[in-house]
């Protein structure tokens, strides 16, 4: 019988927690299938965040830190200066990247630490239970801004590529979705890129990929999907922001 | 060896990369600075990492990540930066994750002042952060013990896979003595097998963590912390007793005030009167058995307690030794105030008049 599918080498047989439709699984897929393909499963060390991918140490098969909340940029910082030849990630919300641990991300870009980061924007907090994040939209509802998240109370939402890109340690900055094949591939090859960029020692390398989250939006997963085509992707525009490789040739 | 003067914050930096201090981060604050900046001149000479990290926070993490990937790692600072530093703490003391945090104690509340103090001792006795969970506490109270516990702190950590603190006043930290550099006894250590160093060939993967959200798997682990802990009380606690065999009065000090008990002792000893020190070397685990004891002898008419500490925090534990045996009467100051000999005279005469 010829194998049609066969899941990535680079997870462990754990069953995932996520809920029906969230793109955490397809991401964690992505992540590790570039591990495996670019050969450092084997030496990858990752660092993973608090909220909803929590227990991804449980799931991804490389060695891994659980970090407390926000803190996995300086944790990561931490391995990967004590072991500068090695695979290193964090695999981070919003909550936790763009709110509490916002110190900690930039800096970590700022110093051009030689990790990636793989930052999983859903536009919510979403093991809390859907409160607003710093990248809920103008308008959008969630469990503390009950009647959608307006200027005056909360600010505008925050585009965490674009600020990271300005910043001279951050070789590369890309922002993709999972929406589809078409941007399921998209996004691969910002992930292995990313990583290969790591281990060329160029800098800082970032991946935001924009998720859903249909149980704390309140949406079938296909209305999910939907929603975020047409509201996240017009504010959070897909496409490479930063790519200091690309600007040597 | 020859006697060399050392600051003790760069003696302190030394010390460490000498037991094996594979990697630093650290922020500045007073009166702590001369560690981070020793330590970027030269740890990296001998090898290892220096990162001077965005915030207290961050620099305890970045211990949390070397150390789970199973480097020496070491961090300092003072008082209201290691309050900073306490999600960190708990975070390494749930992972069981071995490192060497050195406190230089100033006073507060708040921002207080950059003078020595000793207000911090429920801080790293209690855990200042959240949980259920102990830090071994080392207390030198001279530039040369600070040194030569380095070995030591960086031995008990691995051993336990659990962080030890050095507190040490501002004073320590800042003032310039006479140090011999020896050459201390190194501990037979287990394999790190437990860190995340990558596979590397191995059939599993290493995990770091501190979740166990499963109501009793998160029971068993804190039992198991709790045996650890039980082995460390047993195996670890230090204590220094002077002149304590025939003492009337006992003195229970730590760090400089204990330092500045011992002229007390001489003053106090020169007139006929019987004192002694009782000196808590670890503050966690408390010297408890030993300080009970002694206080039940008969000779041991009264304990005074003295701190640089507005109304006592090692007291409480003074308090919990004695069991109410003798009286304890409390000397101290707070906010850089040094209690001075005269004081201390003063106020063993008067444990002694009450108690006559």
């Amino acid at each position: 019988m010829a194998i049609v599918y066969q899941k990535s080498a680079g997870l462990t047989d754990a069953e995932l927690h996520y809920c029906p439709g969230c793109n955490h699984g397809i991401i964690h897929k992505l992540v590790a299938e570039s591990l495996v393909e670019l050969g450092l499963m084997d030496e990858a060390i990752g660092v993973c965040p608090v909220g909803c991918s929590v227990f991804a140490y449980n799931y991804f098969a490389c060695d891994m830190l659980e970090a407390a909340h926000g803190r996995a940029p300086a944790v990561a910082t931490g391995v990967k200066r004590t072991h500068p030849n090695q695979a290193v990630f964090t695999y981070q919300g919003d909550g936790d990247l763009a709110s509490i641990g916002m110190a900690e991300i930039v800096h970590a870009a700022m110093r051009g630490e030689k990790f990636t980061t793989i930052f999983v924007n859903n536009a919510i907090y979403g093991m809390t239970g859907g409160q607003m994040a710093p990248t809920t939209l103008i308008g959008q509802k969630a469990t503390t801004c009950q009647s959608g998240r307006t200027v005056e109370q909360a600010g505008m939402p925050i585009r965490v590529s674009e600020m990271l890109a300005t910043l001279d340690g951050c070789a590369y900055a890309e922002r993709v979705c999972v929406t589809d094949i078409a941007n399921i591939n998209k996004a691969k090859k910002a992930i292995k890129k990313a990583f290969e960029m790591q281990m060329n020692r160029d800098g800082f390398t970032f991946v935001e990929v924009l998720s859903t989250c249909p149980t704390n939006w309140g949406k079938t997963p296909v209305k999910a999907v939907e929603w975020l085509k047409e509201n996240m992707i017009p504010y959070y525009p897909l496409g490479v922001i930063k790519d200091k490789s690309a600007e040597v040739k | 060896m020859a006697k060399e003067l050392w600051k003790g914050n760069e003696a302190i930096a030394e010390a460490a990369i000498r037991a094996g201090c594979q990697c630093f981060f650290g922020y500045p604050i007073t009166p702590q600075s001369e560690v981070p900046e020793y330590m970027s001149v030269h740890l990296p000479k001998a090898g290892g990492v220096f990162v001077q990290s965005e915030s207290e926070v961050a620099a305890i993490n970045m211990v949390y990540g070397a150390a789970g990937a199973g480097m020496r790692a070491m961090t300092s600072s003072s008082s209201p930066g290691i309050s900073l530093k306490q999600e960190g703490i708990t975070y390494l003391a749930g992972a069981e994750v071995p490192c060497v945090i050195v406190n230089c104690m100033r006073g507060g509340p708040g921002l207080g002042t950059i003078q020595p103090s000793q207000g911090d001792y429920y801080q790293a006795t209690r855990g200042g952060g959240n949980g259920d969970y102990r830090t071994l506490v080392l207390a030198p109270s001279t530039v040369q013990e600070t040194v030569d516990f380095m070995q030591e702190a960086f031995d008990i950590a691995d051993q336990y896979r659990n962080p030890v603190m050095v507190v040490c006043d501002g004073l320590i930290g800042q003032m310039m003595e006479p140090i011999e550099w020896r050459e201390m006894p190194k501990r037979d250590l287990p394999p790190k097998d437990w860190a995340a160093v990558g596979r590397r060939g191995r059939d599993h993967h290493n995990v770091i963590n501190s979740l166990y959200i499963e109501p009793d798997d998160c029971d068993e682990h804190n039992v198991n912390l709790e045996k650890k802990y039980a082995e460390m009380t047993e195996k670890e606690t230090r204590w220094e007793e002077v002149q304590c065999e025939d003492a009337e009065v006992v003195i229970t000090a730590y760090g400089t005030p204990a330092r500045i008990a011992l002229t007390a002792l001489e003053t106090l000893r020169a007139e006929g009167l019987k004192v002694g020190l009782f000196r808590p070397i670890t503050l966690w685990p408390f010297p408890e058995k030993a300080l009970h004891e002694l206080a039940g002898k008969s000779h041991v008419k009264a304990v005074l307690d003295v701190e640089m500490s507005s109304s006592g925090q090692m007291l409480d534990d003074v308090r919990l030794a004695v069991e109410g045996q003798k009286p304890i009467s409390y000397l101290g100051h707070a906010g850089g105030v040094m209690p001075t000999v005269e004081e201390m005279v003063e106020a063993v005469k008067k444990a002694l008049k009450e108690v006559k």
